[in-house]
């Protein structure tokens, strides 16, 4: 059944490329929540300035500056991509304009010294595409991103936003949607992995009365930031993810939960909305036809369970944000009692290009289960840290080496904590294995939501498993006694190892509890905080061992086990570190190499800072 | 009619219809799956972890959250299952103050029950390590979070019958369940219902006891005791001894009282017949002049107070009468002298056993301050019991002291939701008509489960339609002030119980949180004496007729008035 809408999406498309036209020469300047951070709103009112007198451009009658997106390449921000002189400009301060405006801008004549240096071969990179970082990606969800005005309807509508809801409107046919994503194999980008087609189903099932579409914005895993990326670079893509969503499950309310602590994403998303709204592809009788779907946000406090999705629904009501077991499943009685489809943002995202590419396309991305693209947050001891995007399956050491350009510094690699607080750590074994969420899950760890901690020889597992220890246990809601007690004591046990105090049998005590609280924990925030635990013990049991038999940390890390030593050949005997020791634990006499009595020392370091000889050390 | 399905359980094909859980299937099976924070009448919440059982396919699985499904094969006992119990339990206990042998709920205690069934000798955790305050600001009930275990069932309970004044604070192992702010109870909105006490499975929610402040003046040869109990006291004391649940005890409670020394044993199901003659005339008189209708009833201090300190605007239609506790007390000192020689105004103590907590916080009303002396719930008075060394079994049944210990079948169904209500409605018909009903039995005021909260009956006094409506819980109570206040009533009575089911079902009762059959069988047990007594009207109490004759003069009089009504203020709080 065809249906004729009023809108038609070809002709917006049309005025939309007229408007890009009229914009001249058109120069990106991230403002992505780094780059801000970085000064990128002083770049960008820098060039407005230079560039309000159009007559001293040659080439162009015009020039627009256009606040983007996250390039993902925080790393290296501010960065200014000139997308018709093929450039990228990194680490650009409010100072450099003027140059690039002056030397590129009007003379053709790029700036050598703000251009990408590769690690590797020393070489400036000029073209976008030739930095390794991004060569080697493949961007779907990401694809906007970086390119246009995350703020402007018609630029989204000139990378073809809202062409597949159209599509899908006047085709009227709410079953070959929900096809097309089973077909396509997308699963859930938020951590689970749950099939999206199914999870579209199960949803379309109870279709009839009032259903909603959810989607989950509360990204809190540390040092995550793919969705936001999404929220802040690419808003209209989400919502058209979620209007195509509610079509095909039958909802005609949808919310985003986004975090309070985004408060980009909330303007760029309620700007979307609004724009959206007013060209009727959100509201009633969306483009002519009859469906409706309107989109609320609601601002989460920031609390890490509420994303999980029970504990999202439960925040949205006004209720404590205290996940709900399952069944019944939200499908079935989700928000406000309602059967509820909840997709993670990245998840959504994807939805759009599925619809207009197709679900063959999207399959051949990825590997045999695991379809498509997954966003990642590269992060720690690598030489380029950002937001990227690659096929299911990639390898970590392409992400690491090729993408993240190595380990910094030359260290050598030990582990990469993927998946957040709920994931585990991974070893140099697992360099070639693929990322894909069955080969991940085999291997002790998950792709959670996207989060990728690489970590170099110099750090200490077990402090590792202690910091997201120490983050599930806050974070942990408190309802269920597995998880808050579990996280609690199992925090204990590795604060008591890494202060050198461990015993033997606290080993034993941990992995048993670590298994407990996996196997007995109401949501999945317990039932994955014991992996970072699991995986190091796992793959870094030697390294526990040292600590509690020899009272060691191998990494030299964990302050407990350093000895605070003086350096006879070095010391002068000032008698500065005596004086500066607050627990008397330094003897020696004046001009006579000094001694620190180990039985007093409290390890605080002071006499370190103090001796002007260098002649203090941990060992 | 309801498909009949089975699953298995331990190899054991079960059956099931309608249960609502897993958890309830198996229990069919003879298997009891231990939780702390299950309870059939609230929420499931999930949370414990303790009623986890292995299912093929399925895995480990909370079963009182579980719906049951054709085929399921259910391990209830696998080593994987004991593992997550025994820890659960290790951990709680690891966070628990472990001062068994000072706690009021030792011998009752859920976790202490099964941390001995499991086996739990040694903590491998690292202990609590700093204590909390104990809240014992409030007359009923003492908080003290050093043994909550974070079950819920008390939020749950307030939440869901009553004002919702207990809430969980802070995340994770920082978690606190606590009044609005942290406040202390007497600073909140509470109503001493005492149902979050009702349902805790330890002892951080316990009853505030009196028992040895009785103990002074019972054991006290300057006093002259007077106790007075409840109607349903006595379909649910016997549990803590052994009897079912609904089976009448009160001919022994008398004996036990004796034996404990208390001087004389009166009924305060003479003064629920005595607060219906009041209540009656109040209702005739509303009735006559159209005034303050519907009439609330006001024997519910829990309820009392929830108006005093919401809808203070609608105080004009509770009714002035006290509650039966609050008529005997006065009526006792004031009279008991006449009959019985070396008692004086001054030196009778009047003590009263009551299913309630709320009680305890109703003789602390300036209004009524001085009438009851102590109040004790049926679990202290059994306590009393068992620490007098009396065996409740081969007590001899004994009469109650005369002239206000005869009562009828209209004063013992009080006890629970709809008793008043139909009480009173039999003594109306006769107070409006001059005659009695033909019928006294007015059941669509009957049932105490959760489907029967708020119900309704119609009467023809000769013509004028009366209707009542008899809610439960003060959340159905909110509805329904709701409406008179939209004017939206269309009925001229509201009987309020805050406790679900009635007085037999209050916060001071033997646990019975665990089984939701036990209120209806106490119900049954008071409706059961209903129809056996040869009395069933209340204006028909020979003792009621001579109270009157000899003292009072008729309901509603000078006298009546002074010793028998109240007056209510607002106790609107500042949150």
């Amino acid at each position: 059944m065809i249906t004729k809408l009023k809108t038609d999406i070809k002709e917006e498309q049309k005025l939309a490329q007229e408007h890009i036209k009229k914009q001249g020469l058109r120069v990106l300047v991230c403002a992505g929540t780094g780059c801000v951070a970085n000064g990128s709103l002083k770049v960008i009112e820098k060039f407005k300035e230079l560039g309000a007198d159009v007559s001293t451009l040659t080439d162009y009658d015009k020039m627009t500056i256009v606040p983007t997106g996250c390039h993902g390449f925080c790393e290296q921000g501010v960065l200014v991509i000139i997308p018709e002189k093929h450039v990228t400009y990194v680490k650009v301060k409010e100072a450099d304009v003027e140059e690039i405006y002056n030397s590129h801008i009007k003379n053709n004549k790029p700036v050598e010294r703000l251009l990408y240096t590769d690690p590797k071969s020393g070489e400036r990179i000029l073209k976008n595409e030739e930095i390794n970082f991004y060569a080697k990606q493949t961007r779907t969800a990401l694809a906007n991103c970086g390119k246009i005005n995350a703020e402007s309807i018609e630029e989204a509508i000139s990378v073809r936003g809202y062409e597949a809801l159209s599509n899908i409107l006047i085709e009227n046919n709410p079953e070959s949607v929900i096809e097309q994503i089973e077909k396509s194999g997308l699963r859930g980008r938020g951590g689970g992995g749950f099939p999206t087609g199914r999870k579209w189903r199960f949803t379309a099932a109870n279709r009839g009365g009032k259903s909603y579409v959810v989607c989950n914005g509360d990204e809190g895993d540390p040092g995550a930031f793919m969705d936001r990326s999404v929220m802040e670079g690419d808003p209209h893509k989400l919502l058209e993810g979620m209007a195509i969503a509610a079509f095909a499950v039958g909802a005609d309310e949808g919310y985003i939960y986004v975090r309070a602590e985004y408060p980009l994403a909330i303007k760029r998303l309620r700007k979307a909305i609004k724009d959206a709204e007013e060209k009727n592809f959100l509201g009633k009788n969306i483009m002519g036809s009859d469906f409706s779907f309107t989109i609320h946000i609601k601002e989460g406090a920031g609390a890490f369970v509420c994303g999980e999705e029970t504990a999202l629904i439960a925040s949205i009501e006004g209720e404590r944000g205290m996940p709900r077991p399952k069944p019944p499943f939200p499908a079935n009685k989700g928000l406000f009692g309602r059967p509820t489809l909840i997709n993670n943002v990245e998840t959504l995202a994807n939805v759009p290009v599925i619809m207009l590419k197709g679900a063959d396309w999207f399959s051949k991305m990825g590997t045999e289960t695991s379809k498509g693209t997954k966003t990642f947050a590269l992060t720690g001891e690598v030489n380029n840290t950002g937001l990227i995007e690659v096929p299911m399956g990639t390898t970590l050491r392409e992400i690491i080496f090729d993408i993240g350009g190595g380990i910094r510094g030359g260290k050598k690699f030990k582990a990469v904590q993927i998946g957040g607080p709920s994931g585990g750590c991974l070893t140099e074994e697992h360099l070639d294995l693929p990322m894909d969420y069955d080969s991940l899950l085999k291997a002790g760890a998950m792709v959670g939501s996207g989060g990728l901690v690489v970590m170099a020889e110099d750090t200490c597992m077990i402090e590792v498993a202690r910091f997201f220890m120490n983050f599930t246990k806050n974070e942990s809601c408190g309802k269920c006694v597995p998880c808050r007690e579990g996280t609690k004591n199992m925090l204990a046990i590795l604060e008591k190892i890494v202060a050198g105090k461990g015993e033997m049998q606290d080993l034993e005590l941990l992995e048993e509890l670590a298994k407990i609280v996996k196997d007995g924990s109401l949501c999945g925030l317990g039932k994955t905080a014991p992996n970072p635990v699991l995986s190091t013990l796992k793959y870094f049991k030697d390294e526990y061992i040292a600590h509690i038999k020899d009272k060691k940390c191998p990494a030299g890390v964990c302050t407990a086990m350093k000895t605070v030593m003086i350096d006879e050949n070095k010391c002068k005997g000032c008698t500065k570190c005596a004086r500066t020791c607050p627990v008397g634990a330094i003897d020696g006499v004046v001009k006579q190499p000094h001694k620190i009595n180990q039985d007093k020392c409290i390890k605080c370091e002071a006499c370190l800072n103090s001796c002007p000889f260098k002649a203090i050390g941990l060992k | 009619m309801t498909d009949i399905k089975t699953l298995f359980v331990d190899g054991k094909e079960v059956e099931f219809t309608d249960e609502p859980n897993l958890l309830e299937v198996i229990k069919k099976a003879g298997i009891t799956i231990p939780t702390f924070c299950y309870r059939p009448d609230l929420t499931t919440f999930g949370a414990c972890r303790m009623c986890v059982v292995e299912i093929d396919g399925r895995g480990i699985q909370s079963s009182c959250t579980m719906p049951p499904e054709a085929g399921l094969k259910i391990h209830t006992n696998t080593q994987r299952v004991r593992r997550i119990r025994k820890t659960v339990l290790e951990l709680l206990l690891a966070n628990h103050d472990r001062n068994c042998l000072t706690c009021d709920k030792s011998g009752n205690c859920e976790l202490q029950k099964y941390s001995e069934e499991y086996g739990i000798t040694k903590i491998r955790y690292k202990n609590k390590e700093e204590l909390l305050p104990v809240d014992e600001s409030s007359p009923s009930i003492v908080r003290d979070s050093n043994k909550c275990i974070l079950c819920g069932a008390c939020v749950r309970a307030c939440a869901e019958y009553q004002h919702s004044v207990l809430g969980f604070a802070n995340r994770g192992s920082k978690t606190l369940v606590q009044p609005m702010k942290g406040k202390p109870l007497a600073d909140v909105e509470c109503v001493n219902c005492g149902q979050c006490a009702a349902v805790c499975p330890t002892g951080a929610l316990t009853i505030k006891s009196d028992i040895e402040r009785v103990y002074d003046v019972v054991l006290n040869p300057e006093y002259k005791t007077v106790l007075q109990i409840a109607p349903s006291v006595r379909v649910a004391l016997g549990e803590v001894f052994g009897l079912d649940a609904g089976e009448n005890s009160i001919k022994k409670i008398y004996a036990a009282a004796r034996k404990i020394g208390f001087d004389l044993v009166f009924d305060t199901n003479f003064s629920a017949d005595l607060t219906i003659m009041e209540e009656a005339n109040e209702f005739v008189e509303r009735l006559t002049k159209g005034e303050n209708l519907p009439i609330f009833t006001s024997c519910c201090p829990a309820w009392v107070k929830y108006l005093e300190m919401t809808h203070p605007d609608m105080l004009n239609h509770l009714s002035s009468a006290k509650s039966p506790q609050g008529m005997l007390s006065p009526v006792i000192k004031e009279f008991a002298p006449k009959y019985y020689e070396g008692f004086t105004k001054e030196n009778i103590k009047v003590i009263s056993i009551m299913p309630c907590t709320a009680k305890k916080y109703e003789i602390t009303r300036e209004q009524l301050k001085g009438e009851t002396d102590f109040v004790l719930t049926t679990s202290e008075f059994a306590k009393m019991i068992k620490s007098s060394g009396i065996d409740f079994s081969v007590l001899k049944e004994e009469e109650a002291n005369s002239p206000f210990g005869g009562y009828t079948g209209g004063g013992t169904i009080f006890g629970a939701s709809g008793g008043v209500a139909e009480a009173a409605v039999r003594t109306a018909y006769n107070m409006v008509t001059g005659e009695d009903l033909k019928d006294v039995n007015i059941t669509p005021l009957r049932g105490v489960d959760a489907s029967s909260r708020s119900k309704e009956a119609v009467i023809d006094i000769k013509g004028t339609k009366v209707k009542i409506r008899v809610v439960s819980t003060l959340i159905e109570a909110e509805k329904a002030v709701r409406e008179v206040k939209e004017g939206k009533a269309d009925f001229q009575m509201l009987e309020v119980m805050a406790c679900p089911g009635g007085c037999i079902n209050g916060g001071g009762q033997p646990i019975s949180c665990y089984d939701s059959k036990i209120k209806e069988e106490r119900a049954q047990g008071l409706y059961k004496e209903d129809e056996e007594l040869p009395i069933r009207l209340c204006h028909k109490n020979p003792d009621i007729i001579r109270i009157y004759k000899d003292h009072l003069e008729k309901p509603g009089s000078h006298l009546a008035h002074k010793l028998l009504h109240t007056t209510y203020s607002s106790k609107k709080k500042s949150l």
